[in-house]
């Protein structure tokens, strides 16, 4: 057996895995394959063959017939990779498709921008420790009147502002404010108390572009020993931030409102202008109008008047109350311009603000 | 309230460096709202000076028209050289020697139109006489404005200062706990303190003790805690209202009336004590104050016949009524253009009597607002007594000394404040009890030191206000500004975040939207009819309404039993916009009638009992918040993807439970006929609870003879469920079993059954035939045809096995899953297809 065999049986095996790739054929490699290092190729035969030569000689020549059928091995493995890339790449070449047409069409769905920011206005108060109290929409008249010190001569209370149950003189109603809720938490729960209440309420109110009948609040109450507008104030200016950025500011007016005393409306500062629109008919400002600032809300502290109603030492603790609404809030801060597109269900109204756009 | 800035700085001296704007903002600080600032006079750009008319020829036209051809002096702005501009006129008003205003060329009015000099009938006009409206002063067009004055006003000087128009004015929005802002008076107290200015009061002459030598009054009625008659005579019927007066009243708001009435709505405006005008000749004998007597009635000034309630409180005389006390006067003793006596009345009326009074006979006032929120009972005499120099000097009246005063100022209720530190505490601002008492003692507070430690409060007669601790607490703060009140976050005490429940329902709104459905918050009125047309039988509890005793629309009286009328509302609307392929769902409560027993009014100074609180609670509607859905169109639309998917009632199955298994419940279903859905396309759901089955709502394809009344589109798929008895079955802390290692087998069966058979029954045999091995099971395929058997359907299950400890062999696979065929076969008669 010489040397040159070897060499030459490597030789042959290379240009047949060649071959067959030159050609492009997986069958012509399996068979150069077989050919070379199937148990008929030549290197086979000449390693069964090892026992005929002299134990001095085997050792040597079975270890070139080893080299030789790991370099054919070799070769046709890196043969076979090649093809294998180029059959990919074949592959994905023909199996390339237009990724820009429609994909898996499901609807989409949408919570009502009402609900979502209900949701985010009440992870606010949750991340500061508050609790997140209810009430239903059906009330007793007590708990949205009385209990809040609103006289029974209150014009609030006439059916030209509220809605009664029938019959009038059973004293219920469809709750005016979630305030009711802030009677309910002080009859229920031990104090301190930090509650928001979101909700429904209703007046009668004509439904038109600014008005709805039924619309949404968003209600906050604290009673603790010795809260006062500071706290208010506060509470306030971190939910502004928390809504509408750090440079949120709040302004507190004094104002009149039965169950609060000192009470406040709540102005924000313009989140859109600044400021800068007021005064200046070349700048103005839609969302504020160009008065700089946006009426957002009513507040104060907690006439004790209210907590003595719910049995309270009005020496011991005190409270502040804040309320705003809801809708009104979608409106400046998502640019809303018609109040009845929120009740009237219209698919292209919710699907607007999805995610984080709201 | 609008307030002429000129008025207030007759009784409040202000810095010389207060600008409007500056005061706007401190009166707005104080609470008192300054809605807007207005100042005529800057709509206009340009001059407007006064004219004096020397000569005017009146120039008949073709067109029938006769225009006049002024000559007028304006002083300095006359033409070089001239002593006069000639100016065309229209208004027949012009008079030679009249005094007018003029605009000059170059002006631009505030309707836009600039002034120039043109050629004009033959002139050339070279500015313009003009009328109230065309200066956006008012309305009037009857003719060019004419200065009466006295002396002449100089021809040249500004007109629109004359005219009041270079006037702030501010227009104020008072809340109703302060009344006493409802006058000049109050307003230029307020910003005198709040702007360190000096205010001098001038209607400081106290209320006379009672006496009655003036026309005799009797008070029957408490409502009427004080009356001062005042009468003048010799009134000259023909004055007329000057001009300083007209403009200010118009300022505030009011019209020109005549001259006594002008002199009492002006005196009301700057005192804030309405009074009121009688023809004293007319009044037969003494006035007495009382109630009214049912069936009684009254012609007011309006000319409107008035049936009278016992509550309402009267002015009355020999002859009857003659006022409704602090709403209107009556007829019969209007002043009239032949009156010389006049008897002013200035009173103390109730403010709810008043606020009844005007409300039942629809009459809100100037009078009337001002009365319910309390007038300051100690200007009474003051203001009658103003109004009787002001008929004298304006109307030659003589006033007769005898007066008479009956009643008298009610006393305010003092007020023992332990603490002067309580308004620092309560605002969160460091007070000193100095400067309390210094801005209380400014608000007219008496402050006098004891009982003891503390200190007594008695609050001025216009402040009825000031009743509570709290009340001084903000009139401190309103005086020092929110705005100095600090920003502090208070520590709530560590919170239990969320409940299980509203977890629950932000999970179901989340999910469902997340599976495609878009939210909608329709009204949630309906009327009776819609039950009807929902085919509700009577006896379904959404028949058990709630009426609204005022509802915006009788057309719908009552609360929603049943969320689907306002979807199927918002689907017409869709439909009616061309958007057809909808996937809605609402989340909101329902009423249906509960406990009807009138409610408790519970007395407010106290905590309400035990049992009261549990009243306020119970007797209400049941209002459980219900989910429910509709579909119409396609679910998925036709793309390249694929063709479309019409809605079915799978897809409203699939809303309910995509919340169930937001909340980790497995929903039951089984076929149900419920209007208004499809008899055979209807699923009832509910949830089992050790062993029984809560149902909760049903969902389906909606039945075609309502989607044909509703004027829904074919096909309309429904459904709704009770959420909050969802959320009140879901399961919390689950539990995690230990993992098998092992393999699963597999095997599929195919059962024949009779077509009446529900799959999900089968199902629930095969499981509870099959024991513990089956891991899961699902159906994979149902038909129904020849091959099966008339009447037959096939069902084909896969069944997963998998045991805990070791590799099952196909054996111990097949055992299992005889023996759930088995309990197939004994309970449904499911036979395993050959």
């Amino acid at each position: 057996m010489a040397q040159i065999d070897i060499d030459t049986s490597v030789e042959e095996a290379s240009q047949a895995f060649l071959a067959a790739y030159a050609e492009h054929s997986c069958d012509h490699l399996v068979q150069a394959r077989n050919a070379h290092l199937g148990k008929d190729a030549p290197l086979r035969t000449a390693q069964r063959q090892l026992g005929a030569l002299a134990p001095e000689d085997r050792k040597q020549a079975g270890a070139q017939i080893q080299a030789g059928l790991a370099a054919i091995t070799d070769a046709y493995s890196r043969v076979e990779a090649l093809l294998d890339a180029d059959d990919l790449a074949q592959r994905l070449s023909e199996e390339r498709e237009d990724v820009t047409v429609p994909v898996v069409m499901n609807p989409v769905g949408a919570l009502h921008p009402i609900t979502a920011l209900f949701h985010d206005m009440c992870d606010v108060f949750v991340a500061m420790g508050w609790e997140i109290a209810e009430g239903p929409e059906a009330e007793a008249e007590w708990l949205n009147f009385d209990a809040l010190n609103f006289t029974p001569d209150h014009p609030a209370r006439f059916m030209s502002d509220t809605l009664f149950l029938d019959p009038p003189e059973d004293h219920r109603i469809l709750r005016t404010h979630t305030s009711p809720v802030q009677m309910r938490t002080l009859l229920t729960r031990d104090l301190p108390v930090y509650v928001v209440a979101p909700g429904k309420v209703y007046r009668a109110d004509e439904m038109d572009a600014t008005h709805l009948p039924v619309f949404h609040q968003i209600e906050g109450l604290a009673v603790d020993k010795g809260l006062g507008l500071a706290d208010l104030k506060g509470t306030l200016d971190h939910l502004a931030k928390a809504m509408f950025g750090d440079e949120a500011v709040t302004r507190l007016r004094p104002h009149y409102f039965p169950f609060t005393e000192p009470s406040a409306e709540m102005d924000l500062k313009c989140f859109v202008c600044h400021g800068e629109s007021v005064g200046n008919p070349a700048r103005p400002c839609r969302t504020c109008r160009s008065e700089g600032w946006i009426e957002w809300g009513g507040c104060g502290v907690v006439n004790p008047r209210v907590l003595r109603a719910a049995g309270i030492d009005t020496d011991v603790y005190s409270g502040f109350a804040f309320g705003m609404g809801v809708d009104r809030t979608v409106m400046f801060r998502n640019n809303a311009s018609d109040l009845r597109d929120f009740a009237e269900g219209d698919i292209r109204f919710s699907r607007q603000l999805v995610g984080e756009a709201r | 309230m609008k307030a002429p800035l000129s008025w207030l700085t007759e009784f409040a001296q202000l810095s010389q460096d207060m600008t409007p704007a500056a005061l706007a903002n401190a009166f707005t600080e104080a609470g008192l709202q300054v809605e807007t600032m207005d100042d005529p006079s800057a709509a206009i750009k340009g001059l407007v000076v006064v004219g004096h008319v020397l000569d005017v020829v009146e120039e008949p036209q073709k067109n029938g028209k006769v225009i006049r051809w002024c000559q007028v002096d304006v002083g300095e702005h006359n033409p070089e050289g001239q002593s006069s501009r000639g100016i065309v006129c229209g208004a027949p008003n012009v008079e030679a020697g009249a005094f007018v205003p003029v605009v000059l060329p170059g002006t631009v009015l505030p309707s836009g139109f600039e002034i120039a000099s043109r050629k004009t009938y033959g002139h050339i006009s070279d500015g313009m006489i003009c009328a109230e409206d065309e200066l956006g002063l008012g309305d009037d067009h009857e003719g060019i404005i004419v200065f009466h004055r006295d002396p002449d006003p100089t021809p040249g000087e500004d007109a629109l200062a004359l005219l009041g128009a270079r006037e702030v004015v501010f227009d104020i929005d008072v809340t109703p706990d302060e009344g006493h802002c409802l006058s000049i008076r109050g307003l230029a107290r307020e910003a005198a303190q709040i702007t360190g200015g000096v205010f001098a009061d001038p209607y400081a002459t106290p209320v006379p003790a009672p006496v009655s030598v003036g026309h005799p009054v009797v008070l029957d009625s408490a409502d009427c805690a004080l009356f001062v008659a005042l009468t003048v005579t010799g009134v000259d019927p023909t004055a007329t209202t000057p001009e300083w007066m007209t403009r200010r009243l118009k300022a505030a708001g009011m019209r020109s009336v005549t001259l006594p009435v002008d002199i009492t709505n002006y005196v009301m405006l700057e005192s804030g004590q309405p009074l009121h005008a009688y023809d004293a000749a007319c009044v037969a004998g003494p006035i007495r104050v009382r109630k009214a007597t049912q069936g009684e009635s009254l012609t007011t000034l309006d000319h409107v016949k008035r049936t009278l309630s016992s509550e309402d409180l009267l002015i009355t005389d020999d002859s009857g009524p003659i006022g409704l006390a602090g709403v209107m006067g009556g007829l019969t003793t209007e002043v009239t253009e032949t009156t010389t006596q006049i008897l002013l009345e200035a009173a103390w009326f109730h403010p709810v009597s008043v606020g009844r009074t005007y409300r039942r006979h629809r009459l809100a006032s100037e009078a009337s607002r001002r009365f319910e929120r309390g007038v300051d009972a100690g200007v009474a005499y003051a203001a009658a007594r103003r109004a009787a120099e002001l008929l004298r000097d304006l109307a030659g009246a003589q006033i007769v000394d005898d007066i008479t005063v009956a009643g008298a100022v009610p006393t305010m209720p003092s007020l023992v404040m332990d603490d002067l530190a309580l308004p620092g505490r309560i605002l969160g601002l460091e007070v000193a009890p100095e400067r309390v008492i210094s801005i209380l003692e400014a608000s007219g507070v008496e402050v006098t030191p004891g009982p003891g430690s503390a200190t007594t409060l008695t609050p001025p007669t216009w402040r009825r206000d000031l009743i509570d601790p709290y009340d001084y607490v903000e009139e401190v703060g309103r005086k020092i500004g929110f705005s100095a009140i600090a920003s502090r976050v208070p520590a709530a005490p560590v919170g239990g975040g969320y409940t299980q429940a509203q977890k629950g329902r932000r999970a179901v709104l989340n999910a469902v939207a997340a599976a495609g459905f878009v939210e909608v918050i329709p009204l949630p009125f309906i009327c009776a009819e819609d039950l009807d047309r929902l085919e509700v039988d009577e006896a379904d509890p959404a028949r058990r309404l709630v009426r609204i005793a005022n509802p915006l629309s009788e057309a719908q009286p009552f609360l929603r039993t049943t969320l689907l009328p306002g979807l199927f509302g918002c689907v017409n609307r869709n439909t009616s916009r061309s958007m057809e392929d909808l996937a809605l769902f609402e989340c909101g409560s329902v009423f249906r009638a509960g406990d009807e027993t009138p409610q408790v009014m519970p007395d407010v100074s106290v905590r309400p009992t035990g049992e009261q609180i549990d009243q306020l609670f119970t007797r209400l509607p049941d209002q459980p918040r219900h989910l429910a859905g509709v579909l119409s169109g396609d679910w998925r639309v036709a793309s390249g993807h694929g063709p479309s998917e019409p809605v079915t009632w799978r897809h409203a199955v699939h809303l309910a439970e995509t919340a169930a298994s937001a909340l980790g419940v497995h929903l039951r279903r089984r076929s149900a006929e419920k209007l208004p859905w499809h008899p055979g396309r209807c699923a009832e759901l509910g949830v089992e609870v050790d062993g029984d089955v809560v149902w909760l709502g049903w969902a389906g394809e909606v039945h075609p003879r309502v989607c044909q009344t509703w004027d829904l589109p074919a096909r309309t798929c429904a459904v709704e469920i009770d959420l909050d008895a969802l959320i009140a079955l879901a399961p919390s802390n689950g539990v995690i079993h230990p993992l098998s290692k092992h393999p699963a087998t597999k095997q599929d069966v195919a059962l024949v059954v009779d077509e009446s058979v529900a799959a999900a029954d089968v199902l629930d045999a095969l499981r509870d035939g099959a024991g513990p091995l089956l891991e899961s099971i699902s159906l994979f395929d149902q038909f129904a045809g020849a091959q099966i058997g008339e009447g037959k359907k096939s069902l084909a299950y896969s069944l997963v096995f998998r045991g805990e400890d070791r590799t099952l062999t196909e054996a111990d696979a097949t055992t299992a899953r005889d023996a759930a065929v088995a309990e197939a076969g004994r309970r449904w008669g499911a036979v395993m297809r050959a």
